[in-house]
């Protein structure tokens, strides 16, 4: 049962859920689920141009979806369109670019299914050092901004007067979306990353009275997720992201019950 | 020069503009160690504005600030606080810069409000919430103090408390604060300066000063300027400490 593979793609998505807990916290805090969305889309053209070049698919997706990022920060500045019309101008247009230019690449075979939703068999031991690192500096560089990141997450102005300048702050944890899109694309899928980041953390919030509390309970949440999905992926042959994200759906169905639980204990 | 060096924040005709309107020009004021500046005006007249300014939360403005200090505590005026974060009273008190617990406890102490440390700050009423709000800006011990109406949705006798507070903490930590308030008693009796806006200085000097100015009477009425009468009829007695009346 524990073929090299699997053990591969166990330690890959353990380390992605060590990253994906903490950042998720921020996505749900700062409304940033669309955003997340929108440069898993574009990490399709990410993926296209590494066949092409014969790149690196972490590090093409890592700079691809940055380019995304700049780009909207730029059009925010410049055009008078909500941000929920630009994000998912950016999304779609950069999918279906990402897509067109995978019709060109003829001389490759694609599975596409792998690329949208995961692939624990893609998984190789290169991948499993840029997780990891990868996900070392995205935590370090967390640590780093969090006390400006998270007060002007709270209030923007207060972290401005108070001098923890926001706005850098706010441009890094940018670059560590991407970061964290790009060493998850293979394991989760370009699909279903957003839920990744989300789910957990959004299971964690309904059982957390304090940050440090939701960060942590998202974390252990996603590494569960992992775990239950990731046996299950292989015990019903489905695929990874999915499995992974149904797991943590029910995490969250879970923490919805203990809420109840606590309502009636304290009546 | 010892006034150069007392000097926390100085605003040299400084303005503001945004989508072609100005909010606030041509202001100028200095906020010094142990002063109280007070801005005063009408609604829209550019008091939180010129706030910001000086905090250098906006800033592609007209004219210049100089900041000399970076120990800052800001209360503004409106905050919205997004509650799908779980934050309690003590995590915000630790928002901007990690204080110890013994500093935490002491600010909540000063503004009434230690019984609240573990709630959640989004089940606290306006008046609790400001109290927690002045706490947080008072506890980091700053050098300048930015209270943008500090006191709304407190009630009446915990405002003068506060008010009290204010002035001590000015004292004892010889902290410089700009304040913004409505409340022109409180203007007129505990500040040492006061800057007069509307959409741009209408007159600013010593509260006296202020309040024998034709413009401030056609901003903020005759009755505006019987208040200072009272307080400087206040000030020919003292009190000693048995509560004795004493005439100067």
């Amino acid at each position: 049962m524990f073929d090299d593979f699997f053990i591969r793609a166990l330690i890959a998505g353990l380390g992605i859920a060590l990253v994906t807990g903490p950042l998720g916290c921020f996505v749900v805090w700062r409304r940033l689920s669309y955003f997340g969305d929108t440069l898993a889309h574009s990490a399709l053209l990410g993926v296209t141009l590494a066949y092409s070049f014969e790149l690196n698919i972490a590090l093409s997706v890592f700079i691809i979806s940055s380019l995304i990022a700049l780009i909207l920060i730029q059009l925010q500045k410049k055009t008078n369109l909500p941000g929920d019309a630009l994000l998912g101008l950016l999304a779609h247009s950069s999918l279906a670019v990402g897509l067109v230019v995978i019709g060109f690449l003829t001389f490759i075979r694609f599975d596409i299914m792998g690329l949208l939703f995961g692939d624990i068999l893609a998984v190789t031991t290169d991948d499993l050092l840029i997780i990891w690192t990868g996900g070392a500096v995205i935590l370090l560089v967390l640590k780093l901004i969090w006390k400006p990141l998270f007060a002007s997450t709270v209030n923007y102005e207060l972290a401005e007067a108070e001098g923890l300048n926001p706005d850098r702050a706010k441009a890094i944890f940018t670059i560590l979306m991407a970061a964290v899109i790009a060493i998850s694309i293979k394991m989760v899928g370009l699909l279903l990353i957003t839920g990744m980041l989300i789910i957990p953390a959004a299971m964690a919030r309904n059982i957390s009275d304090s940050p440090q509390k939701m960060v942590l309970f998202s974390i252990i949440g996603g590494l569960l997720s992992v775990l239950l999905g990731l046996f299950s992926s292989l015990e019903f042959n489905t695929s990874s992201g999915p499995s992974i994200i149904m797991a943590s759906l029910i995490l969250f169905i879970l923490s919805l019950l203990n809420i109840k639980q606590s309502i009636k204990l304290k009546n | 020069m010892s006034s150069e060096n007392s000097t926390l924040v100085k605003l040299n005709n400084a303005g503001f503009k945004q989508n072609d309107k100005w909010l606030v020009e041509g202001v100028s004021l200095t906020v010094e160690k142990g002063k109280i500046v007070t801005l005063i005006g009408p609604n829209g007249s550019g008091k939180s504005t010129t706030a910001k300014i000086a905090l250098g939360i906006y800033r592609n403005i007209e004219g210049s600030v100089e900041k000399y200090t970076n120990k800052v505590g800001y209360v503004p005026q409106k905050i919205s606080i997004d509650w799908t974060l779980p934050l309690r009273v003590y995590d915000f008190m630790l928002l901007t810069e990690n204080i110890k617990d013994e500093a935490i406890d002491e600010a909540l102490n000063l503004t009434g409000v230690i019984h609240l440390k573990n709630k959640n700050l989004g089940n606290l009423s306006g008046g609790e919430f400001q109290r927690v709000l002045i706490a947080r800006a008072i506890s980091k011990k700053p050098e300048l103090l930015v209270l943008d109406e500090p006191v709304q949705g407190v009630d009446y006798t915990g405002e003068i408390a506060l008010y009290e507070l204010i002035k001590r903490i000015s004292d004892t930590l010889n902290c410089g604060i700009l304040l913004i308030s409505h409340d022109l008693h409180t203007v007129m009796t505990a500040t040492d300066h006061v800057v007069c806006l509307n959409g741009h200085v209408c007159c600013s000097g010593s509260p006296m000063d202020v309040a024998k100015n034709n413009e401030y009477k056609t901003l903020f009425g005759e009755q505006a300027s019987q208040i200072l009468s009272v307080y400087e009829h206040k000030h020919d007695h003292v009190h000693s400490d048995k509560g004795e009346i004493k005439k100067n």
